[in-house]
């Protein structure tokens, strides 16, 4: 009942046809006379958690369609075209070692989107130190980011950072004091439950339900939350809930009469929580990225006109995956063009960079953050977006940062 | 107490109708359906395009929805499996078609539907209380209409002359043969119920649980799990393991609040088969 064992199962065609795809070469057009900076995505892009990868992947593709359709992105006052090649890791560690070499060793390239989980952001980390490549996961084990790992840098923000700002934000304008924590028996979502207990107690708030877990296979969640939801927490949080999860455990609390808070930290996509919880979505607070269109710059507004040409649709969770590429193309530039093939010219100029944040309307800085959790600059200083669903769509609900 | 007896009928009742489909077929052909959870599947997304995304009434949906899996079942039947079965010296092979046939509707459905998960509006909205449980109208609509089916296959088997021809067709192929039977046709026609009935269980539950191109390999291990409670090939098996497994989950969700449900299923199934591993009424169709 294994996902991931599904998962391979279920793709064994699509593995053999994603690798031979691998290297696919997305955004061509414009640069085939001009230098190419090649850029790798590897994440899961099949299967429940699919959404995950693909937004990845599309950001990635959105991004450097645009610079390739102005001429490319200077680097060094030379201009270079832009080129994706993504790989689908099926959420499976093997596949993403194999995809991991396969990128960095093989095509030699030195900057990975992803992965996007524990297990297989871990299980390449040998890979991408052997090979002296920088990879973005979007995994929150500490470990990946912290001395003498140096080559990861976490690209959002973890949930044991965006645990306590919520939490503590409901205690003050919700008035919440009780808790209960749910979990895909997983081990990402395991470790988020257990990182949202342990700020939970650490806000005084009184812990219902630590370790009610259910299996990442259910697909009827009523008798799971039935117990919990007979327990009357003020805040039921969804610990690491996957896109397609969500909606089912936010209808089956509904539907027992649960009357308190729902959230997650983990990023959603609204068509599908509208779609699979119906009016019993409103009120669901989930970290989101620059999407909303109370906070979007212009440039913002642009991103989601390509990415929807790349990918069929804007998707609000892919709003949280926008940042990875630009801020490895500008430290790029900021580095100078040995940190093309050298990114340990990257890492230097990690600590002092700064940019403005393309993606907001207000004025805001886009730098390296981590210190505090890490003890090093290993982590992209996005904004911490916080949205609650209203009338059917995603509404910030405030605005936060981490250090 | 109420709402564990409320969860656990209306998982029972889901659990039947697919467990239904999977006997049928293995009673008529001896052959594990490997892709049931996929016809499954493929019900749940025809009720998502017909009444979801396409906004045309839900019975014409659900009528889609059992009529496309039993005709793809039906070709499984004629071009694929008969000529195995016919063909082949070892039971495996027609087994590892099986499993074929599973990986390609879930590549097939990844091509054509996507990766995203999908949901549906309710047909009936509003919460029943019975005794401080709560259940919702549309897992009321579910049961309701899962019962309806099941009396009708039931009926189906028992009193039509294609029913009894297949009931005969289980209880012994070649004396079947001898007396007259279309074999061939009465193969095709099981397969295709019970292909049907999978994509009809899908598209009840699509109102519940919504749908995405991966959940088949689960719905088919749940299948295969009440099969083994009940007997393969018994239709009171059938039922009665999804009884078993749908009060299980219910009971085991209620009192245990990690993930040693399941744990707890499989071990208990694995004691269970060891003690009797032809299922509680492990018997030929009958």
């Amino acid at each position: 009942m294994k996902r991931a064992a599904a998962v391979k199962r279920r793709h064994v065609l699509a593995a053999a046809g994603g690798l031979a795809a691998v290297a696919a070469g997305l955004g061509r057009p414009a640069i085939a006379a001009m230098k190419t900076f090649r850029v790798g995505v590897l994440g899961v892009m099949s299967g429940p958690d699919a959404a995950w990868g693909l937004h990845n992947k599309f950001c990635a593709i959105a991004t450097a369609n645009m610079y390739n359709a102005v001429g490319g992105f200077e680097i060094g006052g030379e201009k270079y075209g832009i080129e994706v090649s993504a790989m689908d890791d099926q959420l499976d560690p093997k596949i993403a070692v194999a995809g991991a070499e396969k990128l960095t060793q093989e095509d030699g390239l030195r900057y990975v989107i992803g992965p996007n989980v524990d297990t297989t952001a871990l299980s390449i980390k040998p890979v991408m130190e052997r090979n002296k490549a920088i990879y973005i996961p979007y995994a929150f084990n500490k470990t990946l980011y912290t001395p003498p790992a140096e080559n990861a840098i976490l690209g959002m923000i973890a949930s044991y950072e965006a645990g306590p700002i919520i939490y503590e934000y409901l205690i003050k304008t919700r008035g919440i004091k009780t808790i209960a924590f749910l979990a895909a028996n997983e081990p990402d979502p395991l470790n988020q439950q257990q990182a949202g207990v342990a700020a939970a107690e650490k806000l005084g708030l009184d812990v219902l339900v630590k370790d009610a877990t259910y299996q990442a296979s259910a697909t009827d969640f009523f008798p799971v939350v039935s117990p919990i939801v007979k327990k009357k927490p003020d805040l039921l949080v969804l610990s690491g809930v996957a896109p397609a999860t969500a909606p089912l455990l936010i209808k089956a609390a509904r539907e027992l009469g649960y009357k308190g808070l729902l959230s997650t930290e983990t990023a959603q996509d609204i068509k599908i929580l509208t779609e699979g919880a119906g009016k019993y979505a409103e009120g669901f607070i989930s970290v989101g990225g620059a999407s909303t269109p109370e906070i979007r710059s212009a440039y913002m507004e642009s991103f989601v006109k390509e990415y929807a040409k790349a990918a069929g649709q804007w998707d609000d969770e892919a709003g949280t995956k926008v940042y990875a590429l630009e801020m490895v193309l500008h430290t790029i530039a900021k580095a100078g063009p040995q940190a093309i093939d050298d990114t340990s010219v990257y890492k230097a100029a990690i600590d002092s960079f700064t940019m403005p944040n393309p993606f907001l309307k207000s004025a805001s800085t886009l730098q390296y953050v981590g210190q505090a959790y890490f003890g090093q600059k290993r982590q992209i200083g996005v904004p911490m977006v916080v949205n609650e669903v209203k009338d059917g769509s995603f509404q910030t609900l405030f605005v936060g940062s981490v250090a | 107490m109420a709402q564990i007896l409320i969860d656990g009928s209306v998982l029972s009742a889901s659990y039947a109708l697919i467990a239904l489909g999977i006997t049928l077929i293995f009673s008529i052909m001896r052959l594990l359906n490997f892709a049931h959870g996929e016809l499954f599947m493929i019900g749940a997304f025809m009720v998502y395009y017909v009444y979801g995304a396409w906004h045309l009434p839900f019975v014409l949906g659900l009528l889609i929805a059992a009529l496309v899996p039993a005709l793809i079942g039906a070709c499984f039947e004629k071009f694929l499996f008969r000529r195995v079965m016919r063909v082949a010296t070892r039971e495996e092979n027609s087994m590892l078609l099986a499993v074929g046939t599973a990986i390609l509707l879930d590549n097939v459905a990844l091509f054509l539907f996507g990766e995203e998960q999908h949901g549906v509006p309710e047909t009936i909205s509003g919460v029943l209380q019975i005794a401080g449980g709560f259940l919702p109208y549309q897992r009321l609509v579910v049961v309701v209409m899962s019962l309806a089916l099941i009396a009708l296959l039931l009926g189906f088997v028992q009193f039509s002359r294609p029913g009894r021809a297949m009931r005969a067709l289980a209880q012994d192929r070649d004396a079947a043969l001898l007396m007259g039977v279309d074999v061939d046709r009465t193969s095709m026609l099981g397969f295709a119920i019970g292909a049907g009935l999978a994509g009809l269980a899908g598209g009840l539950l699509v109102t519940i649980q919504g749908v995405n191109a991966g959940i088949g390999v689960d719905i088919s291990i749940k299948a295969f799990i009440m099969i083994m409670i009940g007997g393969a090939g018994v239709v009171s098996g059938a039922l009665l393991g999804a009884l078993v497994l749908g009060f299980a989950e219910s009971i085991g969700y209620s009192a245990l609040p990690g993930s040693e449900t399941y744990l707890l299923i499989f071990v208990a199934l694995v004691l269970f088969l060891i003690i009797r591993p032809q299922g509680i009424m492990g018997h030929p169709w009958g």
